[in-house]
């Protein structure tokens, strides 16, 4: 495991003094951090939601609205739309880095020295793929942190700001998100390993996980606040989701052919 | 330290390597030659345990190649083909790197060791990507040689070099082998190979040759008399073949062209010899043959076998 930390550090080393990457990093967190704000900001004054009534949102939506409003449920159900974002953004920004490891370092024959010291397929795997999902979660949470003192100021009703903040939310940016992100990156760190071109490996590892991306998205924004239960199992379903990859992305690495394979 | 056993590896329909057999001695450098496209690269994947032989076995400081690998990576260094270093990071950063995956105890002392012994000291903060193609190959060697391994492969130390560097690295080798560590060396240059090698090997595809320089300097570089004579006669050819340090004696426009393998040495004998049965010499002179010029035979010899 200390290998793998080894590895962390080193393609942190190499991969922040790219102000490309850097950039691919911080900008949806940034995007997505304002977004909300401003919204928040826009619609503070309720009167302009305030024509809406809990029967205007997605069924089982205004069950959780309770107390509030019909100008303060609005508003919930927008912010938190964004608040799903947050715990997908994890999966997406960490694929370029994470679809670059592998490939990267063969394009550059970097990769043979590497294959050539003791360190073993997994804990390179492991370092290659906590490379990207680390800053990718931080970033994320960070973001978050600004949102949520954001919300705070910019929220007309305390309602509001303390459902945004609420245990089943934290959950999911401070649990599922991190999961999520591991997911992702095991994928995209596999297809780095099978690819020969790092460009057609972050565009193969996008094609993969996008459409992850917008089934999951699509699948829980009506769904998943309705318990907390249900995203603890999902919590503990991601766990076992990111071991599998994992042991996956080992098992199918095979160093030989990495090394010698060029078309 | 190593051996190995009709090792041979396939690429889909191209063999690369074919029933290598030989065996490398502790302390020994040993010297591995053959024209691109021979198998060297692969030999020596091969016995880092980065490839996997198709057949045949090996032995690699002790341990057996496709079972003990992550033993064999612990102790032995490479020198890869391409230097593979990251471009963005400093020198020192390069070789932390390394010296943390191979479990160096004192990484800041092994660096710092190694890169004042290749002269990389002072420049060591600044980035791989800017150091010239010598810098470049001496980090990469410092990087092989970070965790002490037992046995170095070092594939082309010096191709691409310009000759002062080459030479530096060159010495540097040399002191490597002065230290008593055993070395695996590809290389394109024959010189280089004479004087650093206790042994050499000439291969292409299968092994072509294996002897000491020396011996095979005698086998390779073969030299020539040319003695000119006034009226060459078949009895001077045959006494000359009745002499034991002749190899060979061909007659050709009134010249006898004779291999021997110290002409200082045996040249007097021949001239008195050919006096005696009444020959009439004119001139003597060297029929010299560049290594090259015997090397490319050799390997070009094997080609023509096989095509
Ligand atoms: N990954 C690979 N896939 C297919 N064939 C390969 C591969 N690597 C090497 N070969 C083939 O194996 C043979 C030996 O190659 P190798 O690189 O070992 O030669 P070499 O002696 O190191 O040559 P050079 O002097 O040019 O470095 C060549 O015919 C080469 O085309
Ligand atoms: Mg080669």
């Amino acid at each position: 495991m200390n290998k793998t930390w080894v590895i962390v550090r080193k393609d942190w080393a190499e991969v922040f003094k790219n102000r490309f990457v850097l950039f691919t990093v911080a900008f949806l967190p940034l995007i997505l951090t304002a977004l909300p704000l401003i919204i928040l900001y826009a619609t503070r004054s309720t009167s302009d939601l305030g024509g809406f009534s809990s029967a205007d949102m997605p069924a089982g939506f205004a069950s959780l609205c309770m107390e509030m409003s019909g100008g303060e449920c609005m508003q919930y159900f927008i912010v938190s739309q964004f608040m799903l974002l947050f715990m997908l953004m994890p999966m997406a920004i960490p694929v370029t880095i994470a679809s670059y490891s592998i490939v990267g370092e063969k394009t550059t024959r970097t990769l043979e020295p590497v294959l050539a010291t003791p360190v073993t397929t997994f804990e390179l795997l492991a370092g290659k793929a906590l490379a990207a999902a680390i800053p990718a979660v931080v970033v994320t949470w960070l973001g978050f942190a600004v949102f949520a003192v954001g919300a705070r100021v910019l929220s007309p009703s305390p309602n509001v700001a303390a459902r945004l903040l609420d245990p089943l939310w934290l959950i999911a940016i401070f649990i599922v998100g991190p999961l999520l992100a591991v997911a992702a990156v095991s994928v995209a760190v596999m297809v780095s390993s099978r690819a020969n071109d790092p460009r057609v490996a972050e565009q193969l590892s996008m094609l993969v996980i996008l459409p992850l991306l917008a089934a999951f998205f699509g699948q829980i924004s009506g769904l998943f606040f309705i318990n907390q239960t249900l995203i603890l199992w999902m919590a503990a379903g991601l766990v076992v989701v990111d071991s599998g990859l994992l042991a996956f992305a080992t098992h199918i690495f095979q160093r030989e052919t990495i090394l010698t394979r060029w078309k | 330290m190593i051996q190995t056993e009709d090792l041979t590896k396939r690429f889909g329909d191209i063999l690369a390597v074919d029933r290598l057999t030989l065996s490398v001695e502790a302390g020994e450098v040993f010297g591995f030659l053959g024209p691109n496209g021979a198998g060297k690269t692969t030999t020596i994947r091969l016995l880092t345990a980065l490839i996997a032989p198709t057949s045949g076995n090996a032995k690699v400081a002790g341990c057996k190649v496709g079972q003990e690998d992550g033993k064999i990576r612990r102790r032995v260094g490479i020198l890869t083909e391409s230097p593979g270093l990251y471009d963005r990071l400093s020198a020192e950063r390069n070789l932390d790197f390394f010296a943390r995956l191979y479990e160096v105890d004192d990484v800041d002392g092994q660096i710092e060791r190694y890169l004042r012994m290749l002269g990389l000291w002072d420049r060591r903060h600044e980035e791989a990507g800017i150091f010239s193609r010598g810098m470049r190959q001496k980090l990469a060697i410092a990087r092989a040689l970070l965790h002490e391994p037992q046995v170095l492969f070092l594939d082309e130390p010096t191709s691409g070099l310009d000759p002062e560097a080459a030479r530096l690295v060159r010495d540097f080798i040399g002191g490597l082998k002065r230290e008593g560590r055993t070395i695996f060396i590809c290389t394109h240059n024959l010189d280089e190979a004479d004087r650093l090698c206790d042994r050499i090997a000439i291969i292409n595809t299968r092994l072509l040759a294996l002897d000491t320089p020396s011996a095979l300097r005698r086998q390779l570089y073969e030299r020539t008399v040319v003695f000119h004579l006034r009226q060459a006669e078949p009895r001077f050819v045959h006494r000359l073949q009745t002499l034991s340090f002749v190899r060979s004696v061909r007659e050709m426009d009134n010249k006898l062209v004779v291999a021997i393998d110290d002409p200082e040495k045996h040249n007097p004998t021949i001239i008195r010899t050919l006096v005696e049965a009444g020959a009439d010499i004119q001139f003597v002179g060297e029929l010299r043959r560049t290594l090259e010029d015997v090397y490319l035979r050799l390997v070009g010899m094997e080609d023509g076998e096989t095509n």
